[in-house]
């Protein structure tokens, strides 16, 4: 982690401030407080922001705060930054592992060398801190996998991965927001939906969420969940 | 509110936008909006809206639109060879069109993405704060996709009196050869300074897998000096990213909120909207700005639009005749009074009676400066 965050120009219309070189819960943390304190201050200007794994894109309007200005005000806010001991909310998804549900979910046991049973039991033991999220709408970037159940990604893509889908790629894993095309190995899938435009907010996690998988016994709990 | 027009052709993608979707990055969600937001901002500026009214983006291929009842619109960015009811539409102006009425574009002249603002602004419903159409994510604009034959759209209540460009506005001539000023960051450090001066000094062609994500410009290889990959940050518009491949891609209205490919430089935010006019097949170029001659140059640009006053367009003047000293009505077939300054330019028969006598004759209605 940086002792004070460096700038990188992004054009006339944003500015990246990093605050490390890493992937760690710490660095992450003071990305989501610094995130927080602009929005709380009300910083003249800013248009968006965007938090990633250690470092918060700015976007603003250069004709209401100049460039100067801005860092020096993202200084102090992160100077003053709480150490905050609130971290993000616990969000707990039910997931059906397995069946037509998680059709991966034996690769993913065989590249383990270990039974299905283990693996739903690994992965649904663990906590998942939301870094971030990104790539489509509501999809969270998840840091956290044990790294017994990191598996390479399926040599030919899916296409047609339904919303809900939990999956695994490399050391990564990941829910599927929307049905969209991917190559991630599908372990299981949460009725819950992740993404809603007409939500308010819009996305069931937000950055800085902690994320716990929780196995569902069956089909039929799965189907009252999706439809309650 | 009440029905505007009836989309007859929908064209080749033709989207509702408005100034785009903003807040909702940090959940993935796109800013989408117009790809150029000055004409959009033109636009609605023109037919009496708030710059952030939503109008239709068009692009290559306009529409065929019915009017369901009187209306000012505002036709501007590319010229698609817009029509009304088959008479020539000027552009980067206010136009009257009354119900009834269709206009129609007829072919891409110079630039790829046409702005048709409707007095009122379209009515469709606010996803996230915006009208704005994002439709890899199928939200936004009407049901979240691109018009449609049979679609009907509804305007807001209309907002104030049409107005004009400023005299000394000159209408932008987009060409085939886009140069492009760029901050370089935020993440020159990864790549040698022979390869920045190779993407200084290169003529780059448009790819064909351009779109509203993305203009991928096909050129010399942008080497990187390590990894291409970065840990994944916020995605800045008009950055230029350098993927693994050494092929550079601007960043464009529905970029990905973050990414993990190192980013060379970034358009500058008055540059951009030039970029979104270029075609499949034409030149960029890169010149390398520092942060003060950017925002130097948004100033530019924003003080042409700060220059679009209150002034409402030429209003109708009935035409007459003047014979032996006596001013005497020109009238259509109808009966109704031929005017000008209203409409597109056209030849309509008109009749004037001159002591008792009724002369039928045809009056031409052009639009060009008046010479007469």
């Amino acid at each position: 982690m940086y002792d004070e965050p460096v700038f990188r120009g992004a054009g006339d219309q944003a500015v990246l401030v990093e605050l490390g070189d890493e992937i760690s819960p710490e660095t992450n943390a003071r990305v989501h407080s610094l995130a927080r304190a602009i929005e709380e201050a009300g910083v003249d200007g800013v248009v968006d922001l965007i938090p990633a794994y250690d470092s918060l894109l700015v976007q603003y309007d250069a004709r209401a705060v100049s460039m100067a200005d801005l860092q020096t005000r993202v200084v102090e806010l992160d100077s003053e930054r709480v150490e905050s001991a609130e971290g993000g909310r616990v969000v707990e998804l039910p997931v059906l592992y397995g069946g037509e549900h998680g059709p991966d979910i034996d690769r993913v046991a065989e590249h383990a060398g270990l039974p299905v049973d283990e693996v739903i039991g690994l992965h649904s033991g663990t906590d998942y801190l939301v870094y971030m999220l990104g790539f489509t709408p509501g999809f969270p970037y998840l840091g956290g996998l044990d790294e017994r159940l990191a598996t390479p990604r399926m040599a030919t893509p899916r296409l047609d991965i339904p919303g809900g889908s939990v999956g695994i790629a490399e050391s990564q894993t990941g829910v599927y927001p929307l049905t969209s095309p991917g190559g991630w190995n599908i372990i299981g899938r949460t009725p819950l939906s992740l993404f809603d435009p007409t939500r308010e907010p819009p996305s069931l996690l937000a950055p800085g969420d902690v994320v716990r998988f929780v196995p569902l016994d069956g089909p039929d709990e799965y189907a009252r969940m999706a439809e309650g | 509110m009440s029905p505007a027009f009836e989309v007859i052709e929908p064209g080749l993608f033709t989207t509702v936008q408005d100034r785009g979707r903003h807040g909702f990055q940090r959940f993935g969600v796109p800013v989408s909006g117009a790809m150029d937001q000055f004409a959009l901002r033109a636009a609605n500026l023109l037919a009496g809206n708030g710059e952030n009214a939503a109008a239709l983006e068009m692009t290559v291929i306009g529409p065929t639109l019915e009017f369901k009842g009187d209306a000012v619109v505002a036709v501007t960015g590319a010229d698609l060879s817009a029509m009304l009811d088959g008479s020539p539409m000027p552009r980067w102006e206010a136009v009257s069109v009354a119900a009834g009425s269709r206009v129609s574009f007829h072919g891409m002249k110079d630039g790829i993405r046409g702005y048709l603002a409707i007095s009122g602004g379209i009515d469709v419903p606010e996803v996230m704060g915006s009208r704005s159409t994002y439709v890899k994510g199928g939200f936004g604009g009407l049901n979240g996709a691109a018009l449609s034959a049979g679609d009907v759209l509804d305007t807001l209540a209309e907002a104030n009196p049409a107005r004009a460009m400023s005299p000394d506005f000159h209408a932008p001539v987009y060409g085939t050869e886009h140069e492009l000023r760029v901050i370089l960051g935020p993440q020159d450090h990864g790549f040698d300074d022979e390869v920045i001066s190779t993407l200084l000094a290169s003529t780059f062609t448009v790819s064909l897998d351009s779109d509203r994500m993305g203009y991928r410009l096909e050129g010399p290889q942008i080497a990187h000096k390590g990894s291409p990959d970065i840990i994944s940050e916020g995605n800045p518009p008009g950055a230029v990213q350098v993927s693994g491949d050494g092929v550079p891609t601007v960043l464009m209205a529905d970029r990905g909120t973050t990414g993990g490919y190192t980013k060379l430089a970034t358009v500058i935010s008055a540059d951009l909207g030039r970029l979104a006019q270029a075609v499949p097949g034409e030149s960029v170029r890169f010149t390398a700005v520092g942060h003060d001659e950017a925002v130097a140059a948004l100033e530019e640009q924003e003080a042409s639009l700060a220059a679009i006053d209150g002034v409402p367009p030429t209003p109708a003047m009935p035409v007459t005749v003047v014979v032996d000293g006596e001013t005497l009505e020109v009238v259509d077939e109808r009966g109704e009074p031929v005017t000008v300054g209203d409409g597109p330019a056209r030849t309509q028969r008109a009749t004037a009676v001159v002591k008792g006598l009724t002369y039928s004759f045809d009056v031409e209605v052009r639009t060009d400066s008046a010479t007469e």
